[in-house]
């Protein structure tokens, strides 16, 4: 593909149009599974299932004033929220959704996304001391030490996969679990480490990690209303709420999209190819299961109560960190004996 | 031999240097602020500004681990350690107060534009040579090289961080009883 300006461009629009429209819809989904769980209708009034809510909820958004606090400072104020949607966006990038369809297959793929993630936290702590508050820098202060807590299992698990697959590209890690579901990095059964057992304790804590990176509950400390008023984003109205909203569920989603290209095989046919149209490997199998992986975060966030602070980073430091590093040991020995 | 005509905007040399002026106009206006901001956050923001241009610049040559790596340590890690002791050491904002000494009056400018001239002079006359390409910046190449020609001071930076690392671990364990 010819690195032309219109593609650049085109590329642009339909990564902000996706990461739009998932943000837009997967908050009508979490409303939906929230009812789900606690056993009400969730939203039912504007169009067929409430499906007209997400831009009716944007219209409000925008059309809402724009409030500035008094005594922050204007300018970082203003950069938090742009700064929290821009990385999530860029992300996107260098995902794989099927064979082809991938922007630009970088060959540090899996860095680059930790990479912009860790802007993603500084956008956090730049909004919790640009909003003046203390419940807001208390809270910014909280999410980002969860967040670097849990970027190192995560890094760690994430090696692992990179040595077996021999590979940070993202497509290429897809490439070598293609084949059936017998070969996605989850079982323990592969031809290159033997018989390594560790390897579904180790998505666990991939899956695990990824809700504490986005903060979502049972990890959603920088959020918990009854201690934080709101978290990071209290003095935020109208489209800079909105913004770090979207911000929030584009992570969500690569969230989602790393755990399945790591571990579930990506856009790989669970069944191998059979060559004929459902079971190739195509972009469907791959939307199916980010999907579903997005349906289980809502199903934890609405079924779990939240954490404590002490609790939340005792299990990464504690737990996490020790038994990654462990695998991380066990399956570079296995690469060496098989 | 005939002139180049200079490259258009939409040509793929017009586009790379716009994209390099780019990097330089965000990296010098990151170095700019966090010079000169009365802020302490302000100028911990020009700094991230500034790593993320100098990032730009290392994936523009060609190397994008080398920016990625950039972007997760300088941004990811030390600017948030930054502001975490920004935040913890200075609750109430003071403001910048310029330095009143020898050489911040006219003394500083002069030593600045001598400076300054220096390297400009150094810039032009010197008769610049387009280098060949040593390696292909791939993680193979840099990891074969870590391990292979660079593997002292690869495994003495190790163990200097270790060191670090237990010794922050200790000052952290000393205060608790």
């Amino acid at each position: 593909m010819s690195l032309t300006l219109f593609n650049v461009v085109l590329a642009v629009f339909i990564a902000i149009c996706f990461v739009g429209a998932n943000a837009a819809y997967l908050v009508w989904c979490e409303r939906k599974g929230a009812g789900l769980f606690q056993r009400r209708p969730g939203p039912m009034e504007n169009g067929p299932w409430g499906l007209l809510q997400p831009p009716i909820d944007g219209l409000k958004l925008m059309t809402k004033q724009l409030l500035i606090p008094g005594g922050v400072d204007k300018a970082i104020f203003m950069v938090a929220p742009v700064l929290a949607m821009f990385p999530a966006l860029i992300s996107f990038v260098t995902i794989p959704f099927s064979n082809s369809i991938v922007a630009h297959p970088i060959d540090v793929g899996v860095l680059m996304i930790f990479a912009f993630a860790a802007l993603g936290s500084m956008s956090l702590l730049v909004a919790g001391w640009g909003s003046r508050n203390k419940y807001s820098m208390i809270s910014s202060v909280r999410a980002v030490s969860q967040t670097v807590a849990y970027e190192i299992p995560l890094m760690i698990t994430t090696i692992t996969i990179v040595m077996i697959s021999g590979s940070l590209n993202l497509g290429d890690i897809v490439q070598s679990q293609l084949g059936g579901f017998w070969h996605w990095n989850i079982w323990p059964l592969q031809k290159q480490v033997g018989f390594n057992l560790l390897m579904p304790i180790s998505f666990l804590i991939l899956f695990v990690c990824s809700v504490a990176e986005t903060n979502r509950a049972p990890f959603d400390l920088g959020e918990a209303e009854s201690e934080l008023v709101a978290g990071f984003h209290t003095e935020y109205s109208s489209m800079g709420f909105g913004l770090f909203f979207m911000g929030e569920y584009a992570n969500i989603v690569i969230g989602a999209c790393l755990t399945v290209i790591l571990f579930l095989g990506g856009w790989s046919c669970p069944i191998g190819d059979l060559g004929f149209f459902p079971f190739t490997h195509n972009v469907g199998w791959f939307l199916l299961k980010i999907y579903l992986i997005i349906f289980v975060f809502i199903w934890i966030r609405w079924t779990f109560p939240r954490t404590t602070i002490y609790g939340l980073l005792n299990l990464s430091w504690k737990y996490l960190i020790p038994i990654s590093l462990f695998n991380l040991l066990l399956t570079a020995g296995l690469l060496k004996v098989f | 031999m005939t002139p180049v005509p200079p490259p258009t905007l939409f040509s793929a040399d017009g586009m790379v240097g716009l994209v390099f002026l780019i990097m330089i106009g965000v990296t010098l206006t990151g170095g700019i602020i966090a010079a000169t901001a009365e802020r302490l956050i302000r100028a911990l923001s020009g700094i991230v500004i500034c790593f993320t241009g100098v990032a730009g610049f290392y994936y523009f040559l060609n190397s994008p681990f080398m920016a990625m790596m950039q972007i997760l340590i300088y941004v990811g890690a030390i600017c948030v350690t930054i502001s975490f002791a920004i935040m913890l050491a200075a609750p109430e904002e003071k403001l910048k107060k310029s330095p009143t000494n020898l050489l911040s009056g006219p003394i500083g400018f002069m030593i600045a534009a001598l400076i300054f001239a220096a390297m400009t002079m150094l810039a032009l006359k010197t008769d610049w040579q387009a280098s060949a390409k040593i390696a292909s910046g791939s993680v193979r190449e840099i990891g074969i090289h870590l391990l292979t020609t660079y593997s002292m001071v690869f495994e003495l930076i190790s163990i200097v961080l270790l060191i670090a690392i237990i010794g922050s671990i200790v000052i952290a364990r000393g205060g608790r009883n």
